[in-house]
């Protein structure tokens, strides 16, 4: 009877279609996040350190051959611009060619980031982050724990979460999802920035202020959405395009749902006047963590930037463009002018990411999709392969910077390396390739990216946006050479900083660094016909 | 319907002058919470507008969002009271150039 009743009522819930074989690179990192938390709760303490890098490792790995086959395996699209891929997940996510790029040069960067994680050999047998979090600085508790040797494993599962985190937000094609992926990238990188072993009260300062400025940008960035739906009544990108595109709601709420909106991303890429976290935060977070964080949250942030602007809000260019012009060169002025003055290596590695994210920006806000039978990159492209090389060599030189230390640890005041060139050779030559690579240096990965950026700004009409900024890449140039100078031609000061010798897994970060610097610069070939045959985005 | 986004935008903005104005950790915290329910009575009351359920599924997501960031949040201040008895923001400047 009530069966019956019911059937008779209710139409039939039809269960969603995942296209499970598309999603697979997210699944599978998702999946090793959450068996790490379980190894956390029953592997004995004695062995678990390794078990969960292994497991890491072999789960990035595993998601980053996965990512290959997908890439390989994606539709491609003629019309109305090359592209290649579908939207998947009922609408929530597009797995497009330049998501997937995204998603693998993300692993790479994880990848890397995991063997500076598992480093243990600098700290005489433990890991770069604290052995107990609970214990205040300097307690007695903290002495006991360190007497103990407890390690916090829980720091590849967390990295882990947070590189879902910046898959999803990469490939997100609602607004929804974007905003869920936001906080699941965010909220880890909160906590892991409060867990290094040493100067553990800057470490803890500089969780608390990216945690709090992290959250208040990301409410902007949730009114904003909240104002796009209420604009066009989808959270859907598509659907915001075309409500755009056809104007059928006030201008007022487009308008401050675009500014919102770019306010939240713009704090995460780290562009002016949304910048002034940056240096602090990568200063105090422990270094293998800024690095992921260099990294990571740019490319994947970028990835959203373009997509919310690109997909959704195209149809208003010209609302936006002239705002984001005057972002990117603020940024590109700021980043380049300020690091000059920086003392300390990680604040300056620091501002030379915001002088960055303006020379991304320039590329971006060229909005140059390509014409047909044309070769010149877009402005996609330019942005994936300039993102692939900018985190490459970031998480070299932090690598590099990991391994510069005194008795109380890193020593990153500037002053301390000079001589490093004489001392160690090797490390001082790998970090001078990456300044070389960030001043964009002929024969460096840098070198090509800005080309890429700045040709794609000019096919969008932006010559003099070009001008300014090879104009201000000669200005930081000259803050990079200052570096290279003071570590090769400059006497050290009193005992200067010992170079520690690294296992074997930092020392392949660095290599790898290394090579895909110049690598990238001498045979762009590869990498950037993968970037420009990514194409457009799906929609 | 413009009175509750109007409502909507005045706890928003409550919310932010509190952020920018008070000193202690706990309290900024709680203004940044205050924003987020702001922007879900916005997101409740356009969800009504448009007649679609959307805008009220994403008001739950937002607070499961909002009850992870108290818990990731809480646990960096209470760490942060253990170092120094105090919570003030101000007193959190180390890092300075």
């Amino acid at each position: 009877m009530i069966t019956t009743f019911i059937s008779a009522e209710l139409p039939p819930i039809d269960a969603p279609t995942i296209e499970y074989s598309l999603l697979g690179p997210l699944f599978i990192v998702t999946g090793v996040a959450v068996l790490g938390v379980l190894v956390e709760a029953f592997w004995p303490r004695a062995s678990r350190f390794v078990v969960q890098a292994v497991l890491a490792v072999v789960g990035i790995v595993a998601a980053l051959a996965d990512t290959v086959w997908v890439y390989t395996d994606l539709d491609r699209i003629d019309a109305p611009l090359q592209a290649r891929g579908q939207v998947a997940g009922e609408g929530a996510l597009t797995v497009d060619g330049p998501g997937v790029f995204t998603w693998g040069i993300l692993l790479v960067f994880g990848l890397m980031s995991m063997l500076l994680f598992a480093e243990r050999r600098l700290e005489g047998g433990l890991s770069a982050f604290t052995g107990r979090a609970a214990d205040a600085p300097g307690s007695s508790a903290e002495a006991q724990a360190v007497q103990l040797r407890v390690e916090h494993t829980e720091v590849f599962p967390l990295a882990l979460f947070a590189l879902v985190g910046m898959m999803l937000f990469a490939t997100s094609n609602d607004l929804l999802t974007m905003f869920v992926a936001l906080e699941v990238l965010s909220l880890p990188l909160y906590l892991l920035c409060a867990l290094a072993r040493r100067r553990r009260l800057l470490s803890q300062e500089a969780a608390l202020k990216y945690f709090l400025l992290g959250a208040f940008s990301s409410v902007f960035f949730l009114y904003g959405i909240a104002l796009a739906y209420g604009y066009s009544g989808s959270f859907e990108l598509s659907a915001i395009d075309t409500a755009v595109t056809n104007r059928t709601g006030g201008e007022n709420m487009l308008l401050a749902s675009i500014a919102l909106m770019a306010v939240g991303l713009l704090f995460k890429i780290g562009a002016a006047p949304f910048h002034t976290w940056t240096p602090d935060v990568y200063q105090g977070a422990p270094t293998p963590v800024t690095a992921f964080m260099a990294a990571g949250t740019k490319a994947a942030a970028f990835l959203a930037l373009l997509r919310v602007f690109y997909v959704g809000f195209g149809g208003s260019q010209w609302d936006w463009r002239p705002t984001i012009v005057a972002i990117a060169i603020i940024t590109m002025f700021l980043g380049a002018v300020v690091s000059i003055s920086q003392t300390d290596v990680k604040r300056m590695l620091a501002y030379s990411s915001i002088a960055h994210a303006g020379f991304l920006l320039v590329g971006f806000v060229g909005v140059y999709a390509g014409v047909a039978g044309s070769d010149r990159i877009t402005s996609v492209s330019s942005v994936l392969f300039y993102l692939a090389v900018y985190g490459l060599s970031s998480i070299g030189a932090f690598a590099v910077v990991t391994l510069v230390r005194d008795s109380g640890g890193e020593t990153t005041h500037l002053s301390k390396w000079a001589g490093l060139g004489r001392t160690s050779p090797l490390l001082a030559g790998s970090f001078a390739i990456f300044m070389l690579s960030f001043a964009g240096i002929p024969l460096t990965g840098g070198f090509i990216g800005k080309w890429g950026v700045f040709s794609a700004a000019y096919a969008g009409g932006f010559w003099w946006l070009v001008v300014i900024g090879v104009m201000i890449s000669a200005l930081a140039a000259y803050f990079y050479v200052r570096v290279i100078v003071l570590m090769f031609f400059t006497d050290p000061v009193g005992d200067g900083p010992t170079v520690a010798v690294p296992s074997v897994l930092t020392t392949v970060v660095i290599v790898v660094a290394v090579v895909g610097t110049v690598g990238l610069g001498i045979i762009p070939g590869p990498v950037l016909d993968l970037a420009q045959h990514a194409g457009a985005f799906v929609r | 319907m413009n009175e509750y986004i109007t409502l909507s935008l005045i706890l928003f903005t409550i919310g932010a002058v509190g952020v920018l104005v008070r000193r202690n950790a706990i309290i900024v915290f709680m203004c940044i919470e205050l924003m987020l329910n702001a922007t879900n009575l916005a997101f409740v009351s356009f969800s009504r507008q448009h007649g679609n359920l959307d805008g009220q599924v994403a008001a739950f997501f937002v607070m499961v969002v909002a009850a992870a960031e108290v818990v990731v949040g809480l646990s960096i201040i209470v760490s942060i009271y253990r170092a120094r008895r105090t919570t003030s923001v101000d007193d959190a400047s180390l890092l300075k150039s």
